[in-house]
């Protein structure tokens, strides 16, 4: 296999690019220093900010692998947050690691039942994934709204604060947590036979289904894996900023995941998928972000950047687009690159 | 009910075995639409006998008022839906249209011609996204994203801030008041808007391209094998959603007087949400464009509502259009029987 035909090749030749950009615009982009005990710097921000968005894309990649989408995810993200925040505030001791711990897993319990919820519409009733994950991208907020009463309830609480803002080993505590989410849900999918079976539901349930696979079953998991992961990085959220506010947490970031799915190279027809290209998509995605505050662009233009990147990366991706226009360039094996 | 016999797309369940006698029951095509109805008699009338002074007509006549642009939008939308398509990109087109026409005509340009501009602009940008659609097999909700973002983000690279309208075409249209006796008065926009579903609902039951648009929604291959315009029709419901979005934004722009790219964040979801409570299957070919005059008067119904009532909050809005939401896609499911149409 040629280098340049990986699947992966395109986003993280642009990640280098505007790696490499950020040097002639940013002095010390490189420079990691080492500050009480716990480490800065450029990269370890877009990190920091990348980690909602990857466990986001997570779910979500695992959600089109089945030929779904879930579009809930900005308001189970706000939904758990307001929750976790309502019930610290509520504690007597709001320093306290078990109480804290209690509020997260019921928070995280709250989205679990979002995400069976989810699940039963697509799976059982059978209603079309856009669909039925748009009623709870509707009444989700809406839910955060109620729980929080309308305000941004913030909260003082330390152990809680470690989730969001916190260091480990020098390292920022979510993107630990992210980067294990993914790589539980990498060693799932790839050392078991769950992503295969997953790629079987995408590409066709009726033919999963007579093969003796619980089609039903796994999408019915997968909107609940995707509604856990968003609750997760809807505690980082929260935690990062200390409080919960249900407009602000996880807008738009349904986008982003999906965008950030689509840079990885999974198919959103589904039944093909790439978790390491989602964690890529969504570091791509905040360098870009950083790369355009770096440089000096206005923040308005951040959007028509991403615009321009997603209708790129969609006509790549589109085989009527490579054989329309690009047919002498583009070989046919390259399409039919599997992700590894 | 304006539509029963023009219905294109007849599902054909009964055409094995003799026609049974039957008592009078209502087309299941009908079934969403004449729900949303008795949804809406219901709400009137739980606000008439809960709230002091909600059968004044203007009360009625205020849903029009504040929501023609949505019944605009919502119709472009229609024509989309009924393809089996979405348009996500309706909201920042009309960021876009409001802000771009706030700065030209702050710029001195004449009305006359900024407003021809700004439909021409949408409606090119949706012509656009439904080739890309088409041609090139971009699944509608990326193309449509993708048209989100880079409508939106133009707006906000015209101008971050809100700007207002002050030229004298603008004021005098925004605020001219058609008046019936007894103070109960419509705007301008009002007419417009029903204009809009006039001729849209005529295009849609009784023209070729109308009948086309259902024959896609129903099944695209078969619509192809048929002979009917596929290519140009898929292409031309974007047009007419971005056309529609456009003029969305102009009606938008008179009711606040003022260009804002943060203005209709989150409109197509009310757009698309109106279309659904109005019974259009989302799955394409089936519905009628009274049912999404019917989805907009039901969310604007909601919302007087709950202004009325005064101690609910504003979030109940969300939570209500969720939960009909849901009823009404799970409505649909039983109508539609056991036809699959998970992708």
């Amino acid at each position: 296999m040629t280098f340049h035909k990986h699947h992966l090749f395109w986003p993280f030749a642009v990640f280098v690019l505007l790696l490499v950009l950020n040097i002639f615009f940013s002095n010390n982009f490189f420079s990691i220093t080492v500050h009480d005990g716990h480490l800065y710097g450029s990269l370890i921000d877009i990190a920091r900010r990348a980690a909602p968005l990857i466990l986001v894309g997570v779910g979500m990649t695992l959600v089109i692998a089945t030929g779904g989408i879930d579009l809930s995810v900005g308001s189970v993200m706000a939904v758990s947050g307001a929750l976790s925040c309502l019930l610290i505030g509520d504690l007597g001791d709001p320093d306290g690691v078990a109480g804290v711990l209690g509020a997260i897993a019921v928070a995280l319990l709250l989205c679990l039942g979002l995400g069976v919820w989810n699940g039963f519409l697509v799976s059982v009733i059978g209603i079309q994934p856009i669909v039925a994950t748009l009623i709870l991208m509707v009444a989700g907020r809406g839910l955060a709204q109620l729980i929080t009463g309308g305000q941004i309830l913030n909260v003082t609480s330390a152990p809680y604060r470690v989730i969001g803002a916190g260091y480990f080993l020098a390292l920022p505590v979510s993107v630990l947590i992210a980067v294990a989410v993914a790589i539980v849900a990498g060693l799932l999918t790839r050392r078991t036979a769950l992503g295969l079976l997953l790629q079987s539901v995408g590409g066709s349930p009726a033919a999963s289904r007579l093969a003796g696979i619980q089609a039903r079953g796994l999408t019915w998991l997968v909107y609940v894996i995707a509604a856990v992961c968003a609750g997760i990085a809807g505690l980082i959220y929260s935690s990062n900023v200390a409080s919960a506010d249900s407009n602000a947490a996880g807008n738009l970031i349904e986008l982003d995941a999906i965008l950030a799915v689509v840079i990885g190279g999974t198919a959103l027809t589904g039944g093909r998928f790439s978790l390491s290209g989602t964690v890529l998509g969504a570091v791509l995605i905040e360098t870009l972000n950083v790369t355009i505050l770096s440089v000096g662009i206005p923040v308005e233009a951040t959007l028509l950047f991403k615009a321009v990147v997603v209708v790129v990366l969609c006509l790549g991706q589109s085989p009527a687009f490579r054989e329309r226009v690009l047919r002498r360039r583009t070989p046919v094996v390259a399409t039919k690159e599997v992700a590894a | 009910m304006t539509t029963d016999t023009t219905a294109p797309d007849q599902t054909p369940s009964s055409i094995i075995g003799r026609p049974k006698r039957q008592r009078w029951q209502p087309d299941r095509q009908h079934v969403p639409v004449i729900a949303t109805l008795t949804l809406l008699a219901f709400m009137y009338g739980i606000g008439v006998v809960n709230y002091e002074g909600f059968d004044d007509i203007q009360v009625v006549l205020n849903i029009f008022v504040d929501g023609a642009f949505l019944l605009v939008v919502a119709v472009g939308m229609t024509f989309v839906i009924l393809t089996g398509g979405i348009d996500l990109s309706v909201g920042a087109v009309i960021a876009l249209t409001t802000t771009l026409g706030a700065t030209l005509l702050h710029a001195g340009w004449p009305a006359g011609v900024v407003l021809p501009l700004l439909l021409l602009l949408g409606t090119t940008l949706g012509l656009a996204m439904g080739a890309v659609i088409h041609y090139f097999e971009v699944e509608p909700f990326i193309a449509t994203l993708a048209g989100m973002f880079l409508a939106r983000g133009l707006a906000l690279l015209i101008n971050r801030n809100s700007i207002p309208i002050d030229n004298g075409f603008w004021v005098s249209v925004a605020q001219e008041r058609i008046r019936f006796d007894k103070g109960v008065f419509i705007s301008s926009s009002v007419v417009i808007a029903l204009l809009v579903v006039l001729v849209a609902a005529i295009v849609l039951a009784w023209t070729r391209f109308g009948r086309c648009v259902y024959a896609i929604g129903g099944n695209a291959d078969s619509a192809l094998l048929m002979g009917l315009p596929v290519a140009r029709t898929r292409v031309a419901v974007y047009g007419i959603s971005g056309f529609c979005a456009a003029l969305g934004g102009v009606l938008y722009s008179f009711y606040t007087l003022s260009g804002y790219s943060l203005h209709a964040q989150g409109l197509e979801l009310d757009a698309i949400a109106a279309v659904v409570i109005g019974g259009v299957l989302l799955a394409g070919g089936s519905g009628y464009l009274f049912g999404t005059v019917l989805g907009v008067l039901v969310l604007g119904l909601i919302q007087t509502i709950i202004t009325f009532q005064g101690t609910l909050s504003s979030w109940w809005t969300r939570i209500v259009v969720g939960v009909l939401l849901f009823a009404f896609i799970v409505l649909q499911r039983v109508v539609a029987g056991k036809r699959s149409v998970q992708r």
